[in-house]
């Protein structure tokens, strides 16, 4: 690539040699801050590189700019602020990683679950099979409170039930977070020093698989959770 | 290097300012009253011409119909969202104004949008720059409320360019507020900014780090201010009146202005004092006096101040923070002069708040900052770097009416999301896309910001066609859309209808419309002045027929000067200014002569001993008479 102001070679955000801003390039939030797709990452120094970054690339500094220029570094302080927004939170970055492997995660957001309620259709999500008989048993005592509500009832029964699943499902939650933990290092450790990506096709897919059905799990809890909490309120 | 100048200009409600930045200190720029506030009233006078400040408030009180305030409060939204606010100000909304579309208010025999109206004020605060620097400012850094969605925001950036300024940058107004507090206090830490202005409240957390403001999490209120409590206090006095002095004031816009006014002051007066007074003259001759104590008025402004608890909690579990881990909180906003808000403010964080800037300026000073860093900054802003967040979370409407979000609310600006559509229909060329703003689920809960038509897909059978669109939130806070079919590269052409806003051919109009409203508003002063310039030579005239030296002119000068006079009574009956100015130039030089001997024989009269005033009495010339001589030789 060629700098459009200088016409010397350049890549990078800026020309190395006349240091204007370069084209913003589609690219994936891992390689923006130059790491490895590895789901350990060291926050505090994640922190540092978009505060640095930022003082290089944020709109702020092109003002005097052309527009090409603004819009550029418009778009590139897009990507730094979206990356790092998502790779800061664990849940996030794993949903992206699982993204960048080729998993369509959306059924199992909210809004997917919203649509669906709205619609009146079923959720898509299928019940983790372990989880069916207690799940099974609160969408009782939630249908149960849902109909005390509406005749204005009040039974302490209930709520203590409903308040121990609430207990129950995010202690679930945090067993979850500690078993993600071990699939992100069994997941970094496919990746050899020096390379971007796991070079073992087949223990590729194998942690991908467990970490789709761990979030899967996981949006499921929560959204029980949800669930319960508003009933309580 | 060479700084441009940009003035950092905040818009307020209640009032407006414009800053900049002198050396290294931001400085409010006053006006030509040499006053800082520019109070947003705008009025028409009794010629048609826009006025502005503490004129217009003048004109509000007298011929309430002919001017209006608080106009910030209808920026970006349309009729059926201000039902409530109709209740409670004397808006006078065009009655063909339809659903979804820009509101157009009455003023005096014009109608204008609020972006219009926001243009005069801002036209306004240029003026005081310009007439301040003597040189013509062109660029701005304007404030809105951390909480102003989309339309809001453009429709402030629409006002910056209907009064002829390019808008560099809107900033949000706690996060500027900071910035003019983090100047003199480089630390790092955790800060709260709670703004409660005339009409909105806005509450920001930041994290300060080497110069770096990083927004966390913004919540607030686009409608809750000091106007909600003066309403308040309002409706109670109106009721008190029709109760007590069975008097109805409430269609005698007059009245209501001067009560209103009267109850501001008394608000005012209660920050410092624990009792005040409200004494007001009304219709029929009638009085309403009344004492009020502070706890009275802090009962009555309870629940609005409450109002501003629910939003600091949010935004403190949206940072993921405790009220303990906040550092410093910052007071903004005239509202926060009330020793009630103060002791909230102070019970919700746990720290006794900064109020060491004057809360009425401190926004339009950090506007002055911020428009000093994007000018090129110095020494003193060198690390400075605001990174702000958009305040709603940005979303799609799906099937079923529900929103898909795309971006979340406290996400830093920019920032984008990019989603694909496809057709439902066999060689279907356009796909409609709904975007709107806010938390609730359901589509007709949040604010509609505009509707996108993806227009000349290549027809393909359904569900073929891959259009990519990209949405981006820029610094601004403002929304881009662009797209793109994927399969045969082709950009997509995108045809937006803002909900509530104005289109780009609307604003090019406007700006026309303002050119040749200047031209049109700079004939009619020009008139004026011509008249009033033919009105004092007149009357100076007929002093001199009076005085003795009139004797001493010729017949055929008294002929000559009978005539110029004649002529200029005609032409200032007309509206031609030049033909009005060179009669009363004639009448000057027909006139020389007696504007001499008038001279000669004061001086003569002063010489023997006649007291000057004396003699101007008997119609002698004065320093600023048409016909002293001075005025003549100066052609």
């Amino acid at each position: 690539m060629l700098c459009w102001s200088c016409r010397q070679p350049a890549s990078g955000h800026f020309c190395p040699s006349c240091g204007k801003i370069q084209p913003a390039q589609a690219t994936d939030y891992f390689s923006f801050f130059s790491l490895p797709r590895k789901l350990n990452i060291d926050l505090p120094s994640l922190e540092r590189e978009f505060y640095r970054l930022s003082r290089k690339l944020h709109p702020d500094l092109f003002a005097r700019g052309s527009a090409q220029e603004q819009e550029w570094s418009t778009e590139k302080t897009s990507q730094l602020n979206d990356a790092y927004r998502t790779l800061k939170d664990p849940i996030a970055r794993t949903g992206y990683l699982l993204e960048l492997e080729g998993v369509k995660l959306e059924e199992q957001s909210r809004s997917a679950t919203d649509a669906a309620r709205q619609t009146g259709a079923e959720k898509k999500q299928v019940v983790p099979p372990d989880l069916l008989e207690e799940v099974f048993e609160l969408n009782m005592q939630l249908e149960e409170m849902r109909m005390n509500k509406q005749v204005g009832e009040d039974d302490p029964n209930i709520v203590r039930d409903l308040q121990q699943a609430q207990q129950h499902f995010e202690q679930k939650l945090n067993e979850l977070t500690t078993e993600l933990q071990n699939d992100w290092n069994e997941w970094d450790a496919l990746i050899p020093a020096g390379s971007t990506e796991p070079q073992d096709q087949q223990a590729r897919i194998r942690v991908r698989d467990k970490m789709v059905d761990l979030l899967n799990r996981r949006s499921y809890i929560r959204n029980l959770v949800r669930d319960v909490n508003e009933a309580l309120s | 290097m060479n700084n441009e100048l940009i003035v950092g200009i905040d818009l307020g409600t209640t009032n407006s300012l414009v800053a900049y930045m002198q050396g290294e200190t931001p400085v409010i720029i006053p006006g030509e009253d040499g006053s800082n506030l520019v109070p947003s009233v705008v009025a028409l006078d009794n010629h048609g011409q826009f006025v502005v400040g503490n004129p217009a408030r003048k004109i509000l009180i007298e011929h309430p119909e002919r001017a209006i305030y608080s106009v910030k409060r209808l920026m970006g939204r349309g009729i059926e969202d201000i039902q409530d606010e109709l209740k409670l100000f004397p808006f006078r909304i065009a009655q063909d104004v339809e659903w979804g579309e820009v509101l157009r208010i009455k003023l005096g025999e014009r109608e204008l949008t609020p972006p219009e109206i926001s243009a005069i004020i801002l036209r306004q605060l240029k003026k005081n720059a310009e007439r301040f620097f003597a040189a013509p400012v062109s660029k701005a850094v304007i404030t809105v409320p951390a909480y102003f969605n989309d339309a809001q925001r453009q429709a402030t950036k629409d006002a910056g360019r209907i009064a002829g300024l390019d808008v560099v940058r809107l900033v949000n107004e706690p996060t500027a507020a900071s910035l003019a507090y983090g100047l003199d206090k480089k630390k790092d830490g955790i800060v709260a900014v709670y703004d409660l202005g005339g009409g909105t409240f806005d509450i920001s957390i930041l994290k300060l780090h080497e110069g770096i403001f990083e927004v966390m999490a913004t919540n607030g209120d686009t409608h809750l201010g000091g106007d909600d409590i003066d309403n308040r206090l309002l409706a109670i006095a109106m009721d008190d009146i029709a109760n007590d002095l069975k008097l109805d004031i409430r269609r005698s816009g007059e009245a209501v202005q001067a009560l209103r006014k009267a109850i501001i002051e008394t608000k005012i007066a209660l920050s410092a004092k624990t009792e005040a007074n409200i004494d007001v003259e009304l219709p029929q001759g009638k009085r309403y006096q009344r004492t009020i104590t502070r706890e009275r008025f802090e009962q009555l402004a309870e629940p609005i101040i409450q109002r501003t608890v629910q939003p600091c909690k949010q935004a403190l579990a949206d940072a993921k923070l405790q009220p303990d881990q906040i550092d410093e909180v910052v007071l903004v906003g005239g509202s926060t002069r009330i020793p009630r808000v103060h002791t909230l403010v102070k019970e919700l964080f746990q720290r006794e708040p900064h109020t060491e800037l004057n809360p009425d300026e401190v926004v339009a000073l950090g506007a002055a900052v911020q428009a000093h860093i994007l000018s090129g900054g110095s020494a003193v802003t060198q690390d400075m770097l605001l990174l702000d967040v958009t305040p709603l979370s940005l979303g799609i409407e799906a099937l079923g009416g529900v929103v898909a979000k795309i971006i979340q609310r406290n996400s830093t600006i920019p920032a984008s999301a990019t989603e694909h559509f496809t057709t439902g229909v066999e060689g279907q060329t356009s796909v409609a896309i709904h975007v709107v703003q806010g938390e609730r689920e359901l589509a007709s809960d949040c604010r509609s910001l505009a509707r996108f038509d993806l227009k000349g897909i290549p027809p393909m059978p359904a569900g073929l066609p891959r259009i990519e669109v990209k949405f981006l939130i820029d610094a601004n806070g403002i929304l881009h859309v662009s797209a793109r079919e994927q399969r045969s590269g082709k950009e997509a052409e995108i045809e937006v209808k803002p909900t509530y806003g104005l289109t780009d051919d609307q604003v090019e109009k406007m700006i026309l419309d303002s050119f040749d409203y200047a031209e049109e508003d700079f004939q009619r002063r020009q008139v004026i002045e011509a008249r009033n310039e033919a009105e004092i030579i007149l009357t100076a005239l007929e002093k001199g027929r009076r005085a003795p030296v009139w004797q001493r002119l010729s017949e055929d000068e008294k002929t000559q000067i009978a005539q110029r006079e004649a002529e200029l009574n005609g032409a200032r009956k007309g509206n031609d200014y030049k033909q009005i100015r060179g009669a009363v130039d004639a009448l000057n030089q027909a006139t020389m002569n007696l504007a001499e001997l008038m001279m000669d024989s004061a001086v003569s009269s002063a010489l023997k001993g006649k007291n000057m005033d004396k003699t101007e009495m008997e119609g002698g010339p004065t320093q600023s008479h048409p016909i002293a001589p001075a005025e003549i030789t100066n052609d």
